[in-house]
């Protein structure tokens, strides 16, 4: 290849006009590689004529360096721009051939479930938690005393014989003997005394768990089910405060519309007793009162069993099923599918509800 | 539980004319008295009376006669002439007045009525039965109206006889709470319908509702003596013992049609004239009273506890034998005093005193019983009777006069009986215990401002004397009040409360949400039980809840030697299933159940866990006190009672089996195995908190001896154990082939775990170094003991050690394995150079060299 005269324009036009033809024509970066060497390569025309500045006499160098360095800037500049241009095509190009269909199905990893009874339990915590009360725990094999006498039902109580109790016999393989008396907890109530004497008053708790009654399973009964039970004793506190503590509830529950009712009724570990019926907004055929649980206020007696003094103190106390609730927060009408632990059951509720 | 039929209800309070069943139990549920069922018409469609005008017996080819009727329907007859039916009984006549179905009316079953064609003729409408009809049992065929009660100058042809039978009545059932015996009654009901809706209430419990006031007791009345020598409780068995004699009374009289209707109503079934009376005046007041057949007691009457071995027939022909608890009704014949049993007081009566189709005196017993000796003995015998029923809540001491009184009026009246002037009254009652009373408690207690007057007010409107100091400017809040005999419920001034709640409206009690003085939120264990089970969720476990009743069997099936701990098991003494009778000491023992049941059901792969608490006895544990009442127990009773509770440590179990990863496009998954059960139990751990060490256990069961890591704190105790299942259990169970498991105590992790918070260490930003050895060592050395080995020698610069392949084959050598541990070295202050690695190097070789017998790999 020829040098241009650094002091001809009209070759250096040209040279740089063969450049950026042949930077436009690059049709690939491989291309546009050879188009680099060929135009800016040490051999090319105008390398070359950079190269003849330094042979000019002194006066002219400057005139040749104004006239060859800003052309083989805007070759330069032009080859970048090509570059550019070709890499995100040939970006483009890689990123198609590499698509996929991202309809496939994606379960590579075994997707758990919490059973929706503990999550129900859990919630009904948290909403205690939020008040301010605190989470007890009981045993499930209990003390005829926590279960009954504690909570006011003497040996001869009618009610004693309304719950349907799994009594112990005793240790499997050891003979005679008296009865333990012990019998398998028939509501979460023996954890007030439980709570009463351990941690005293004022006493605000919610005992989540799992109790017994000698029911057959069929679509809605199963001997081994769970309660709620929640016990505030304190000075001052009314019934009143009991009502305001279950609209509360129903509300966290279910839902800003869900209010709660109370109807006499009877227990022995509460005076007075109610009855409390949930209004239900989602209700099948149309909201109304269902059902719910029972409450009161914590009869003397029962305190008087944890030493709490009851002309200082008062409180009150209620119960309620967690199935029972969870069946009508999610529509569920076959006690079956709680209890059986198939596990499609449990996996249409995640996590979380 | 009581039934309510409406027009008897009338007869105690004024009742709206329209007055539905429905409406009834919307004012008794709001004072408490709840609804149980409503107990809809049991005959709908055209139900009438008919004549008999002719009766044609036609012979069978089968051997029967069946009758061919014309019956009279009056209005219903079709173009004027009687209906022809087709009957098979034979026990009626022509002239009788008997109950037609015609066709359209639908009978008890339910059993729909059509003109049929039968034995060659069309039969059009059905003469019916009284079991047909739903109101009794009997066998005796049809129903002819005159000779259950009802009188032929009453009854037309073509009458609607739903309405003459009750039958079209919609009766309303309530569930009666046990502290309120006294609405076991249609007068305790009236009375809660009056409180409930202000209407006007009359109590036909007291003697001067009666026409006559029932006598005062003679010196000559029938001879009672109470002799109880064992009473429960301190209290005598029998406090009160009315009797009176009727004689002369038809044994043919019939029970009159209303009062069956109104048992029928109720839930009774008619018996007998005598019986009846006495059924109906128990609904009606709530006192339960008994009939004998005068001829067949011999005075005196003994009221005794039993004496050990005696025996009784009851009504029911059981023959029972006594407990020497049981408060017993006995004569004395032959002058042997007290030597016949007659009935178990209070609960039922004796056979051989009954009175029967013979009967023309009577001997009627009005008596009030202690409610626990009744309830006792109801329960020792099975014999929940009406009569228990109301004794053991509690009936009125104040009724038997009057009651018995009823009863004598009836039998006079419906019997043609003659009363006795002589009338016994053993009466030994304790009138009400006073209740001290502040008036401003019920508006304390509820919240609700209840006035001075409208608390005394509600008060004596349950019946209640108050006696309050004399009306002044300093009068105090102290009143006395004195419930009324039929509530022994109320002895505590919150049930007095109760009251005033009850009577001013529930509604009334206002909305105020307390507020609690903050609690300390969730407790670690709490908190770490949730923290486990997402863990587990979120690995890909499902969480399941399984019933804790087991049997041997099922102990059995997982191969359970003898003598394992989890044999020792708390038993039920009345389990659901006889086979299942103990309460689970693991979890897997009821899991793995669950788990064969889905995998039963086509699901093939399982991953299923479960969070329960688990029942471990004590060996030799004594008995849990029996402690009164309303008392704190005491320090020693306290630990008593907390001994005799079994230890009941919460376990996690989990199940793997089939597939770990699920198979799909994108390739075959990867099948459950023993280290997937290994892997779950040790995320337990650390998501307690908690460093788990592995150890080859070669002998729990159900897991394969050569495939099951016992897992220890670092104290050593093994809180549990992990990895594939005994081919035998798996094969017995029905799960897949290599089903791994595991279970751990999660109570002793979480006691493991300190309270101290977690002391952090600092990050170090200096360059890390990589150092890779492949060690050889003896097949049977632990992984575990190689690791330890490499971790000691590598010292403090070590910030993690993977071991990145196990080989076994000809380059190593029989008995042989290479173990290839990647180790990452860090120094907290410096980039480490290369004397420090390899000073590492040589002393992980030496430690390995030393600790496990390895050699470094050529």
């Amino acid at each position: 290849m020829s040098t241009p005269d650094p002091l001809d324009t009209a070759a250096l036009d040209a040279a740089v006009d063969a450049a950026l033809a042949d930077i436009a024509a690059a049709g690939d970066l491989d291309a546009l590689k050879a188009v680099r060497t060929r135009h800016t390569g040490d051999r090319s025309p105008l390398a070359l004529a950079n190269r003849a500045i330094g042979g000019l006499p002194g006066p002219q160098k400057a005139a040749a360096g104004k006239n060859v360095g800003p052309r083989r800037g805007r070759v330069t500049q032009a080859l970048a721009a090509r570059q550019a241009e070709l890499e995100a095509e040939r970006e483009a190009q890689v990123l198609a051939t590499e698509a996929v269909d991202v309809t496939l199905p994606t379960g590579r990893a075994p997707m758990g479930a919490r059973h929706p009874i503990e999550l129900v339990q859990e919630r009904v915590a948290d909403f205690f938690v939020g008040l301010g009360w605190e989470i007890a725990d009981g045993p499930e094999v209990e003390a005829e005393w926590f279960n009954f006498d504690a909570l006011n039902f003497g040996p001869d109580h009618p009610a004693r014989q309304m719950q349907d109790t799994f009594y112990v016999a005793g240790t499997d393989g050891e003979t005679g003997g008296d009865g333990p008396n012990l019998v398998l907890r028939t509501h979460t109530s023996p954890v007030q005394a439980r709570s009463l004497l351990a941690r005293g008053v004022p006493l605000y708790v919610a005992v989540p768990g799992k109790v017994f009654r000698t029911d057959a399973l069929d679509a809605t009964h199963t001997p081994v089910f769970h309660q709620v039970e929640g016990l505030a004793v304190d000075k001052g506190l009314t019934m009143g405060n009991l009502v305001g503590t279950l609209d509360a509830f129903a509300r966290a529950m279910f839902g800003p519309e869900a209010k709660t009712r109370l109807r006499p009724s009877f227990f022995p570990f509460t005076e007075p007793s109610a009855e409390m019926d949930l209004w239900f907004p989602q209700k099948k055929g149309g909201p109304g009162w269902i059902e719910w649980g029972g409450c009161g206020m914590v009869h003397p007696n029962v305190l008087r069993a944890a030493g709490v003094d009851p002309e200082e103190y008062s409180g009150f106390a209620f119960g309620m099923g967690i199935e029972r609730t969870l069946m009508l927060r999610h529509s569920i009408a076959d006690m079956h599918d709680i209890v059986e632990g198939d596990v499609r059951f449990s996996t249409q509720f995640g996590t979380e509800i | 539980m009581p039934r309510i039929v409406m027009d008897w209800l009338g007869e105690h309070v004024e009742l709206p004319a329209d007055l539905t069943a429905e409406r009834l139990a919307a004012d008794l549920v709001r004072v408490g008295l709840e609804e149980e069922a409503v107990h809809g018409a049991a005959v709908t469609g055209p139900l009438v009376v008919g004549r008999v005008v002719e009766l044609t017996p036609e012979p069978q080819k089968n051997g029967k006669t069946i009758n061919w009727c014309q019956v009279d329907v009056g209005e219903h007859n079709v173009d004027g002439a009687a209906r022809g039916i087709v009957c098979g009984a034979h026990n009626f006549a022509v002239g009788d007045l008997v109950v037609v179905a015609l066709p359209g009316a639908v009978l008890p079953g339910p059993f729909a009525i059509s003109s049929r064609k039968t034995y060659g003729h069309v039969s059009d409408g059905m003469i019916c039965s009284v079991r047909e009809l739903g109101i009794g049992d009997d066998h005796d065929g049809i129903m002819v109206l005159t000779r259950h009660g009802f009188d032929a100058a009453d009854l037309t042809p073509g009458q609607d006889a739903v309405a003459l039978l009750g039958l079209g009545d919609e009766v309303l059932e309530i569930n009666v709470t046990p502290d309120r015996g006294y609405a076991f009654s249609y007068r305790g009901v009236a009375r809660e319908y009056a409180h409930s809706t202000g209407a006007a209430f009359t109590d036909r419990g007291l003697p001067e509702a009666l026409p006559t006031p029932p006598p005062a007791a003679t010196p000559d009345g029938f001879a009672v003596e109470v002799d109880d020598d064992a009473p429960v409780h301190g209290q005598v068995g029998c406090d009160r013992f009315v009797t009176r004699v009727v004689r002369g009374i038809d044994p043919g009289a019939p029970t009159p049609a209303w009062m069956r209707r109104r048992l029928e109503g109720s839930g009774m079934r008619s018996i007998s004239l005598a019986v009846d009376v006495t059924n109906y005046v128990m609904l009606d007041l709530g006192q339960p009273l008994h009939a004998y057949d005068l001829v067949k007691v011999a005075a005196p009457v003994v009221v005794r506890r039993a004496a050990p071995g005696e025996r009784l027939t009851t009504l029911d022909d059981v023959e029972r034998r006594l407990d020497p608890e049981d408060l017993l009704i006995t004569d004395s014949p032959d002058g042997a005093r007290g030597s016949r049993v007659l009935g178990l007081a209070g609960v039922m009566g004796g056979a051989s005193s009954e009175v029967g189709g013979t009967t023309t005196d009577v001997l009627v017993e009005a008596a009030h019983f202690d409610p626990v000796s009744v309830a006792r003995t109801a329960r020792r015998h099975r014999l929940p009777s009406e009569a228990a029923k109301r004794f053991e809540r509690g009936v009125d001491p104040s009724l038997p006069p009057v009651a018995a009184q009823r009863v004598v009026d009836l039998l006079v009246e419906l019997g043609g009986g003659t009363a006795d002037p002589a009338v016994g009254d053993l009466d030994t009652v304790a009138p009400p215990a006073p209740v001290a009373f502040d008036v401003t408690l019920p508006a304390r207690l509820a919240g609700v401002p209840y006035t001075r007057e409208e608390v005394v007010g509600t008060l004596r409107e349950i019946g209640c004397a108050i006696d309050e100091p004399a009306a002044s400017d300093d009068q105090g809040t102290d009143v006395v009040v004195t419930p009324p005999t039929w509530r022994p419920d109320l002895t505590e001034p919150a049930a007095l409360v109760e009251e005033v709640v009850r009577i001013t409206g529930y509604d009334r009690v206002p909305s105020v949400l307390p507020a609690a003085p903050g609690g300390r939120g969730l407790t670690t264990e709490q908190r770490t039980r949730r923290s486990v089970a997402r863990a587990l969720a979120e690995a890909g476990l499902v969480e399941v809840l399984s019933y804790p009743f087991v049997g041997p069997a099922d102990l059995d099936a997982l191969g359970l030697p003898g003598d394992d701990e989890r044999r020792l098991a708390v038993r039920l003494a009345n389990p659901l299933a006889d086979d299942r009778p103990l309460m689970r000491t693991h979890l897997l023992v009821t899991l793995l159940e669950t788990a064969r049941r889905n995998v039963s059901r086509g699901i093939g792969d399982v991953a299923v866990f479960e969070l329960g608490l688990v029942t471990r006895p004590t060996p030799g544990a004594p008995p849990a006190p029996q402690l009164p009442v309303g008392v704190r127990p005491s320090g020693a009773e306290l630990e008593a009672l907390a001994a005799a509770v079994p230890a009941q440590p919460r376990h996690v179990a989990g199940v793997l089996a089939g597939r770990r990863r699920p198979a799909g496009w994108w390739g075959t998954g990867r099948p459950a195995d023993w280290a997937d059960a290994l892997e779950v139990a040790q995320l337990v751990a650390r998501r307690v908190g908690v460093e788990l060490t592995p150890a080859a256990d070669a002998t729990r069961m159900p897991w394969h001896p050569g495939r099951c890591a016992a897992l220890a704190l670092a104290d050593g105790t093994v809180v549990g154990h992990a990895g594939e299942l005994h081919p035998t259990v798996v094969e017995r169970l029905g799960l897949p082939a290599r089903a791994s498991a595991f279970e751990l105590d999660l109570s002793a992790m979480v006691a493991a775990t300190g309270e101290e918070p977690v002391a952090a260490r600092p990050v170090s930003a200096f360059p890390a170094a990589k150092e890779d050895f492949a060690f050889v060592v003896d097949a049977d050395v632990p992984a575990a003991d190689v690791r330890a080995a490499v971790v000691a020698g590598a010292g403090e610069l070590l910030e993690d050690a993977t071991l990145f392949d196990v080989y076994t084959g000809e380059q190593v050598g029989a008995g042989k394995k290479s173990l290839a541990y990647s180790l990452r070295l860090r120094a907290a202050d410096r980039t480490l150079g290369a004397d420090d690695v390899r000073s590492v190097r040589e002393s992980v070789v030496a430690a390995a060299a030393e600790r496990v017998g390895a050699v470094l790999r050529g």
